[in-house]
């Protein structure tokens, strides 16, 4: 690791200060992607930021018909929680199966979304759902939030503090993941919301996250398993690599998100 | 059996400090006044060394030194060995090219050294490494074994022409060539062996420190064999006679064939020590060095012919294999694709004739080298797949087309050097077949097809040769060393005990199944005796664990000093009880005299032998013997392995529903450590077939496979709850009546996997690691 100041905000004004001042500044969020790849050299911000100890970012409340996530809530609180359960369970089933028990104690939803790994499983549940992303500057819809691999809408200094998930009718994800780094091949959320079916894949886009209109109009019309046996998904912008080349992730995206939508019911 | 004695299912003495984590291991050592090393590696495969510019990096903040292998070749120090000579065919000796420990005129994979940091702080070394300025002229790269030896390849080696390191064979070419010409049937394969990266959770670590005043070094180092380290180091790289070197393994977390070898790092922790003045250099490999330097196994790919006559007896078998060693040839890698490989090609059947041929050649990869089972996975996963793909094809059941060619009396010589001293093949396939209720399979099959599954089961009946002796037979084959083991047993005045021995306990369990062999003889409790071993000042030169040797190796040679011990101390006991000699019984830590109620508990004598003041005539004090130990034979273990798999078409992702593993090792001292030894192994073997396998950009030689992130270990998930059991033939070389435990589930668990799965997805072959896309591939004839 190279030589890094570390800062430990204790407030949402402070940290957006320290974010707007410093040089080359990362804000660190649970710090399961970014530790390790400092420690590997491939990152050197000059500026770490904590934000593990803000308050403002904590906490879960559900309220009418939305479930609210502060962008510090780490996937285990997001996984056990009594709320998320009773009103999104399958975002708690999401978080209940990202990365293993060490990441899901420090890993957090804001960490996660703002990082926008394609391979990463809460994007396609932030798109999927059609949640708001709430900032310290603005709000952003999910649909115009996640910009490509690794790239989203946030600016420099911009910090999630909350996502604002509507309660949908029903909904699934689904993931076959990858043997090695057990990060989404292939994961599809599949929601029924009051402004129509979504579905969102991530793991498999060479784009990161993208929603698969076919299927959500497929399911429009007839929310079964069967609604997707005669798509075909278009392997010209799917991701290939030594575990599965673009054939086999097309062929994941149709059998997870069948998966997703018989486990949605 | 005693409660400690042989056969017990004693819980391991290692385990207290190893999991409350007082382990001391390499990395662990704080010396005073030490320095830490950084090497800077090579990014590329294969490139010319144009210049070094170190200045940048020697004024950074804390930096000691900063070496070349300029340095190293002005000091002398000599390049590393490839300890065992194989001759071509042709009988031309092996080519080996110079293996400098710190390169100096060309790299020749992806993490060669070209130069090493010596700081006080590791982040200071790793900061200044970042400063080194090497000019590099790219040359073009062979990685893929199969081009090695076109013509026009890029050349690794100006010493091996075409790449070709040896073009070597074994067994008769004419009676081969003339049988599968008379054959009914022939079935031909093409195998692919993948290539797999070792993995030990500690990573390796070198400590290197130089006393000037007694001009005397000594090395701290994950080492599986610390006298052979020093050996190597004094006779052929030179830093120093041997009895001014001193090797210490201390506690070493897992080596499985990776850490018998001698690597340049710890020539240069040694060398560097001197140039800096004597102050300690600690080198310790991350997790990506640990990719990039440790010695890979397996890689081979090989076309192969085997030939039955009109009743399926097979009538020869034809193989041609060629290997891939990597850009150095590390310290034993000619001899595993070849005396450690073809010499097991019979398996458990009788072959009249066999004739192979391999060819091991140079690529711009890691080197690669012994990994737990060493050429005898290759064999077995050659042969084991033939045999399923042979019974298919000729219609006959697999189970009965092995049992119509097992081997069944013994001993029994191959056509391939081996000598099968015991065996009883069908004892472990009845027990592994009744066990996983072969003759239920259609029907599991047809509940899992209504699930909208695949299922699959596959045998594999596995031999492997352990011990890796007798001296004499390994010396003819062109091993460098003798393979024998050595013992001393020292007993204390108060009766307690000390085991030195050569062996090395790197996981083994040895603390305890080596105390456990005493308790049987002396009665000595098991917490009144230490193993001491891993330290060349302290044991007398041995050889070292591998090979699944330390059991019938190395613990024969504790045999043979406590026979002596044993003797000495019947002698006192009959002076001191005023009884012959010959009445003398041991029994329950006591000595008796027999048929009479006359005893001395073992403490007594040990007193007396030290006291001296009654002990017979002409007897030297104490007692401590120590002994070598030459088997007259390798040892045979075999056994069955059964594994059923469940494939999800939808996915290709394969469950493995069962695996049954019958083995037979002989007299087993503790079963509890032996089936762990399985276990472990298994989970390699079924890594191999599903998820390991290193892969590099066949252009640019980067390793591709360089972390977790896409080098699949096999994790508790991936692998089922064993269903382990044993059957015996004691082994009549070695006086336990033991084979070897350690290798046996890597060696074995691959084919039945394999095996398994074209059986249920209805294919004739899939290339390790069968992963999920490949498996779905195959399913929808994408392969």
């Amino acid at each position: 690791m190279y030589q890094t100041t570390y800062h430990r905000p204790s407030s949402l004004s402070e940290a957006t200060s320290l974010l707007a001042s410093a040089s080359e500044a990362k804000l660190l969020a649970g710090g399961q992607t970014l530790i390790p790849t400092m420690k590997q050299r491939l990152a050197a911000p000059s500026n770490l930021i904590d934000l593990g100890r803000l308050d403002e970012l904590k906490g879960i409340t559900v309220s009418g018909g939305t479930v609210t996530i502060g962008a510090g809530t780490t996937h285990y609180a997001v996984s056990t929680s009594a709320d998320v359960k009773s009103a999104i369970p399958a975002l708690a089933k999401l978080a209940s199966g990202i990365g293993d028990p060490h990441v899901r104690y420090a890993g957090t939803i804001g960490g996660s979304v703002a990082n926008d790994d394609p391979a990463a499983d809460y994007p396609s549940a932030v798109l999927g759902l059609g949640a708001t992303v709430v900032t310290n500057k603005r709000e952003i819809a999910a649909d115009d939030f996640f910009l490509g691999m690794f790239t989203t809408a946030l600016e420099e200094d911009e910090i999630i503090v909350k996502f604002v998930f509507p309660v949908p009718t029903k909904a699934a994800y689904a993931k076959f993941a990858n043997p090695a780094s057990r990060y989404a091949m292939a994961g599809v959320f599949v929601a029924v919301t009051s402004g129509g079916v979504r579905v969102a894949v991530t793991g498999a886009g060479s784009n990161g996250v993208f929603r698969w209109a076919d299927a959500e109009r497929a399911l429009a019309a007839n929310f079964s398993a069967s609604a997707l046996d005669g798509l075909t998904v278009d392997s010209s912008e799917l991701l290939s690599d030594i575990h599965g080349d673009a054939a086999y992730r097309a062929n994941l995206v149709k059998v997870m998100g069948k998966r997703a939508v018989t486990a949605a019911g | 059996m005693g409660v400690e004695g042989i056969g017990a299912r004693v819980t391991r003495k290692e385990d207290k400090r190893f999991i409350t984590g007082k382990g001391r291991y390499t990395d662990d050592i704080a010396l005073k006044d030490m320095t830490q090393a950084v090497f800077v590696r090579s990014p590329h495969a294969h490139a010319k060394i144009l210049s070094i510019d170190v200045s940048k990096a020697k004024a950074a903040p804390g930096v000691v030194d900063v070496l070349t292998g300029a340095d190293l070749a002005g000091d002398k120090i000599g390049g590393l060995i490839c300890g065992w000579m194989i001759h071509s065919k042709d009988g031309t000796p092996m080519k080996a090219g110079a293996h400098p420990a710190i390169a100096f005129d060309k790299v020749r994979h992806v993490g060669d050294q070209v130069a090493v940091v010596i700081a006080e702080t590791k982040n200071q070394a790793r900061d200044a490494a970042e400063l080194v300025e090497v000019e590099y002229e790219v040359l073009p790269a062979i990685i893929d074994l199969a081009g090695a030896t076109a013509p026009g390849a890029p050349q690794v080696h100006a010493e091996a022409p075409n790449n070709l390191i040896y073009d070597w064979e074994i067994g008769d070419k004419a009676a081969t060539d003339a049988a599968l010409a008379s054959a009914a049937r022939i079935v031909t394969m093409d195998i692919v062996n993948n290539r797999l990266s070792p993995n030990p959770m500690e990573p390796r670590s070198a400590i290197g420190s130089y006393d000037e005043a007694e001009e005397h070094f000594t090395l701290y180092n994950t080492t599986q064999n610390p006298h052979v380290a020093r050996l190597v180091l004094s006779a052929f790289v030179g830093i120093a006679p041997e009895h001014k070197l001193r090797v210490v393994a201390p506690d070493v977390g897992g080596g499985f064939g990776a850490k018998i070898f001698i690597y340049p790092e710890e020539t240069v922790a040694l060398w560097a020590s001197k140039r800096i003045g004597g102050r300690p250099v600690k080198w310790t490999a991350d997790r990506t060095e640990a990719f990039l330097t440790d010695c890979h196994g397996r890689d081979h790919v090989t076309h192969a012919e085997m030939g039955f006559d009109a009743n399926n007896k097979i009538v020869g078998f034809r193989v041609h294999t060629i290997a891939n060693l990597g850009a150095y040839m590390s310290t034993f890698s000619s001899s595993v694709p070849t005396y450690l490989y073809a010499t097991l090609l019979s398996g458990q059947y009788d072959i009249p004739a066999i004739h192979a041929n391999v060819e091991a050649v140079y690529t711009n990869t890691v080197p690669v080298d012994a990994y737990r089972g060493a050429g005898r996975p290759e064999a077995t996963y050659l042969l084991e797949r033939m045999m399923e793909t042979a019974a298919r094809e000729l219609g006959e059941d697999p189970v009965e087309l092995r049992r119509k060619n097992f081997i069944t009396s013994f001993p029994h010589q191959t056509p391939v050097i081996m000598c099968y001293d015991a065996g009883d093949y069908e004892a472990h396939m009845s027990k592994a077949l009744e066990a996983s209720d072969y003759a239920g399979f259609a029907a599991r099959k047809a509940e899992s097809a209504a699930r909208g599954k695949l299922r699959g089961i596959g045998l594999s009946c596995y031999i492997e040769a352990c011990g890796i002796a007798p001296s004499q037979a390994v010396g003819s084959l062109g091993a460098g060393v003798g393979l024998w083991e050595s013992a001393e047993v020292r007993v204390n005045p108060v009766g307690s005990i000390e085991i030195l021995t050569g062996s090395h306990s790197h996981g083994q369990g040895h603390e305890t199944t080596f105390a456990q062999l005493v308790n049987e003889r002396l009665g000595v409790g098991i917490n009144n005796i230490q193993i001491v071993h891993g330290d060349t000042d302290k044991v007398q030169f041995g050889m070292g664990t591998y090979g699944s040797r330390s059991g019938a190796v190395g613990m024969s040679a504790i045999v043979k000093a406590l026979d002596k011990v044993e003797a000495k101390a019947k002698k006192i006991a009959a002076h001191l009880m005023e009884a012959s000699e010959a009445d003398i019984v041991i029994e329950n830590g006591e000595l008796k005299v027999a048929g009479t109620d006359k005893k001395l508990p073992f403490f007594q004598v040990a007193l007396a032998a030290y006291t001296a003041h009654n002990l017979p005539a002409g007897m030297e004090p104490g007692l401590k013997e120590g002994a070598f130990y030459d088997p007259s034979n390798f040892t045979f273990p075999s056994g069955t392995y059964v594994c059923e798999v469940e494939v999800d078409p939808e996915t290709g992702k394969v469950e493995i529903m069962q695996f049954v593993a019958a083995d037979d090792f002989g007299n087993i001292i503790n079963p509890m450590i032996v089936e762990g030894q399985v276990h472990g192994g298994l989970a390699q073997g079924i890594g191999q077939a599903l998820l390991e396998g290193v892969s590099y950009d066949t252009e640019s030689g980067q390793l591709l496979t360089g972390s977790y992130m896409d080098y699949t270990m096999p994790r508790a998930d991936d692998v089922p709850s064993f269903n382990v059991m044993h059957t015996k033939t004691v082994c009549p070389g070695n006086p336990l009546g033991m084979k070897g435990c350690g290798e046996a589930g890597a060696i074995g668990s691959p084919p039945a996997v394999i095996n398994a799965i074209t059986n249920a997805i209805g294919v004739r072959d899939i290339s390790m690691p069968a992963t999920p896309a490949k498996v779905w591939a195959a399913i929808h004839g994408n392969a």
